[in-house]
């Protein structure tokens, strides 16, 4: 694929790339199209240096994505004015023969997503490649079946590379969660400040367990 | 190694002395320098045992790791280096900030709830553990390799416990600020299956960050305490009851979604607990001594296995930032195929899988059988003669191989017989008759026992306490499943908020796990938390000898169906059942589960929104298997 000078090269001229990143030699630049019929690639318009929630759907699908679909737009509600800003979202069709950008855009205005969740779709190659990147089953028999792909949204933080993932099926607080342990570490006093918090809050609830017996001192 | 200087400076000498002309700085005053500085580097090798903190070696920067998956690891010759013994911890006399029922937060303590029963189990030996990177060579043919480890240390200082003696470990975590790539720097220990209290479990959604610490309380009591206060009848110098004694422990980060990757750059090692009858001293003049081979370090072996992938330049390969690939090395205490010395004599070796993922098939290359001991940490009834030990991720098995009946010189090699992967070990291979790629490690038999072999392996190791079925208050289904390409237990997903089940403290369950992927191929190595359980049963048949012990995991292989019966004991709070292949653990396959003061009738009470579950049913699936047990409780 690509040889070292090539990938000294990249680094050099792409100053904007992230040093820790994996860059478009891992995550391609497949050209995708948005639900807003806008031609994008992968990398450099939509992973780069971006905090990034990413997950396959089909808009034809009943069993899991509905729900799915639904948690994400919760977490998107909770997320707020982050997202657009420093977390973005994407949903990929599993089916892009089905899946034109203008079902996209019906299914984008049905689940209420706000500009910076966008719904892509492309050439069947390119994205069975993002999968098989981002977000694949070690087990060809589920994960050829559109109805038992998988429901995890993929969490990543191009930055500085960290990835996780979370059930779509998750309550939209612990999705919301997962995209903060991606996120760099804060400073020191900020996280002093929420561990008194976080013990405040304990000590409640221990508090409340001593009066019901389940906590011996 | 310590005597090769010695002997050498001898020589020195005598040459010194013979040198008269030698003036201003003489050989001599050289030679007591060196020595000087030879007592310092002994001070400070990592090989002996301290390494005070000012001696420290400086933090090493994280490397850039390969981007593209290497076909497979640097070659390595195998056998050439020595099997590590991993170093005893080594008590803190002053900890400072002294340790405290409540968290010191104002001090730099991460936050938990207080420790329960402190008072009662106030702890006699402390411990300072350091999480922190570290270059570690696991093979003198690579380029050191950069992990996390504990003490900076693979595996981890083993701790030495005895039962009644309770202990804290603080843990400083020191791992990169800055951290990028694979692996979080919030962590969490879990004591595998430490029966501690809540607090000192290391709960999967209890992480917290580097410049903290966090005390975890093991007060090494017996399971059943409190049945027993005041004197059991098995043992009268005991509270507790002795037949609950655990001996094998390992402790590990369980950082949730990042267990996998918090193991794999290092974040493990083993905590073993002795008593008055697993005393670890094969001469114990005591009478209730087994007398088993001992002590550890010498004839009392752990052997941590797992398996990596590393890049050309030694660094470990994780296949995606949140990933680990299967290894292509077998890596034994921290060493590729390591050869182990032992002499004509009994060994006791406890063998530990830390994963991420591989299930190992071990036997001995001559065809012998292991003489199995402990399962899970838990002594056997009765010593089991096996050929072959599956050893899942997690699991334990304690064994003794006698070497007395072999020669010197003879070797012996510990195979894994699931072949999966090439070694690419250089040519020629060292013994014809093996096949290299699939041997762990090689014993080499170098001579006789330096002192007479007194130890022993009794036909009866230990009694264990009365399974009885009438204290089962209720039973729980726990359905490990794929549903809309996510794994659910009971159709839920786990969250860390969220308890599944509330056991009451002092009442016996019976569990029922079944993995429902008949086709999937996928095993689920089940772990339960703070107890020890008895198998009633594998898929309708008795447990096989092997599986007859105690045990905290249970294999569960696709479509199979295990009953387990549990005791709930002497701590509240809250406690995991999960799925030990990391990557399945990582991919949310656990359940919270609390021990509060009353039976949940459901297992499930709230759906995964947090609403309440009105379809939630104690048995939602009839099970595989009906009437197993009879009317009075008994198994049928």
């Amino acid at each position: 694929m690509m040889n070292r000078r090539d990938l000294l090269t990249c680094h050099v001229t792409d100053k904007s790339r992230p040093a820790a990143s994996m860059g478009p030699e891992f995550y391609t630049n497949a050209v995708l199209r948005t639900h807003e019929n806008k031609e994008v690639r992968f990398y450099d318009d939509l992973i780069k240096g971006k905090l990034t929630l990413i997950n396959f759907i089909y808009t034809g699908c009943t069993k899991s994505c509905p729900r799915s679909t639904g948690n994400l737009a919760k977490a998107q509600e909770i997320l707020g004015d982050r997202i657009g800003r420093d977390v973005f979202m994407y949903s990929i069709t599993l089916k892009p023969e089905e899946d034109d950008p203008a079902v996209l855009r019906s299914y984008a205005r049905s689940h209420g997503a706000k500009p910076g969740w966008l719904f892509l779709t492309g050439n069947e190659y390119d994205l069975t490649t993002l999968r098989f990147k981002l977000l694949r089953w070690d087990h060809p028999m589920l994960d050829f079946d559109p109805d038992q792909h998988t429901g995890m949204v993929r969490i990543i933080n191009d930055t500085l590379n960290h990835w996780t993932m979370c059930p779509t099926h998750a309550t939209p607080r612990q999705i919301v969660e997962c995209v903060s342990w991606v996120e760099a570490t804060k400073p020191y006093a900020v996280r002093l400040r929420e561990n008194f918090a976080k013990q405040a809050r304990l000590d409640l609830e221990t508090k409340e367990a001593k009066a019901r017996g389940a906590w011996r001192g | 190694m310590r005597r090769e200087p010695a002997a050498k400076s001898k020589t020195r000498r005598q040459k010194d002395i013979e040198s008269t002309n030698s003036g201003g700085l003489t050989r001599r005053t050289a030679l007591k320098m060196g020595a000087a500085a030879g007592v310092v580097t002994m001070l400070t090798s990592k090989k002996s045992l301290a390494v005070p903190a000012m001696f420290d070696d400086p933090v090493p920067p994280e490397p850039t790791v390969c981007a593209t998956r290497p076909t497979h690891s640097p070659a390595t010759t195998p056998f050439v280096q020595a099997l590590p013994i991993p170093q005893p911890a080594i008590p803190t006399l002053f900890m400072n900030p002294a340790p405290t029922k409540a968290a010191n937060i104002a001090g730099g303590e991460a936050p938990r709830a207080d420790h329960q029963r402190w008072e009662e189990f106030l702890p006699v030996v402390k411990y300072d553990v350091h999480l922190k990177p570290a270059l570690h060579t696991y093979h003198p043919d690579m380029s050191p390799t950069y992990v996390w480890g504990y003490n900076g240390q693979i595996p981890g200082p083993t701790f030495l416990n005895l039962y009644r003696v309770p202990v804290l470990v603080r843990f400083h975590n020191e791992l990169p600020v800055d951290h990028t790539g694979y692996g979080s720097n919030t962590h969490t220990t879990h004591l595998h299956n430490g029966h501690t209290a809540s607090e000192s479990d290391g709960f999967a959604g209890d992480f917290w960050g580097p410049g903290f610490f966090k005390d975890h309380h093991y007060p090494n009591i017996y399971a059943g305490y409190d049945a027993f206060a005041g004197g059991g009848d098995h043992d009268q110098d005991d509270r507790g009851d002795i037949r609950e004694a655990m001996r094998t422990f390992w402790y590990h980060d369980h950082r949730h979604s990042f267990t996998a990757t918090n193991n794999f750059r290092g974040l493990n090692g083993m905590y073993l607990i002795y008593d008055n009858v697993d005393t670890g001293i094969e001469n114990d003049p005591r009478p209730t001594a087994l007398r088993l081979p001992g002590p550890y370090g010498v004839h009392d072996i752990p052997l941590v296995f797992t398996d990596k992938l590393f890049c050309a330049d030694g660094q470990m390969f994780a296949t995606a930032p949140d990933a680990v690939a299967a290894g292509d090395k077998f890596i034994v205490n921290g060493a590729i195929q390591p050869f182990f010395q032992v002499r004509r004599r009994k060994y006791r070796f406890r063998l530990q899988n830390t994963g991420p993922a591989r299930i190992y098939t071990f036997s001995l290359s001559d065809g012998r059988p292991f003489t199995l001991i402990a399962t899970d940490g838990n002594l056997l009834e009765h010593p089991i003669q096996k050929t072959s030990l599956e050893l899942h991720v997690s699991s334990r098995y304690d064994v003794i191989i006698d070497f007395s009946g072999n020669n010197i010189g003879d070797a012996l090699y510990l195979m894994n017989n699931q072949a999966q992967f090439v070694n690419n070990a250089p040519e020629p291979l060292p013994d014809p008759n093996v096949d290299v790629r699939l041997a762990m490690m090689r014993f080499d038999v170098i001579g006789d026992p330096l002192f007479p072999d007194n130890s022993q392996v009794p036909d009866t190791l230990c009694q264990y306490p009365d399974l009885n079925l009438n204290e089962v208050v209720t039973t729980r289904i726990w359905n490990f499943d794929l549903i809309g390409g996510q794994f659910k237990v009971n159709g839920l997903i786990f969250d860390a908020d969220r308890a599944d089940a509330t056991v009451k403290q002092g009442t016996a369950e019976t569990w029922i796990i079944r993995n429902r992927l008949p086709a999937s191929g996928w095993v689920h190595p089940v772990h339960i938390h703070l107890e020890e359980g008895r198998i009633l049963s594998r898929n309708g048949a008795p447990p096989p000898p092997e599986e007859s012990g105690r045990r905290d995991v249970y294999p569960l292989r696709p479509g199979e169906e295990v009953h387990i019966f549990l005791r709930f004991r002497d701590w509240f709070g809250k406690y995991m059942i999960h799925c030990h292949n990391l990557g399945h653990e990582d991919n949310f396959m656990l359940v919270r589960w609390d021990v509060g003061t009353a039976t949940s009738l459901v297992t499930s009470p709230v759906d995964s929104l947090g609403n309440p579950n009105p379809s939630a049913q104690p048995n939602p699936d009839p099970p595989i298997l009906s009437n197993l047990f009879n009317k009075k409780g008994v198994l049928a």
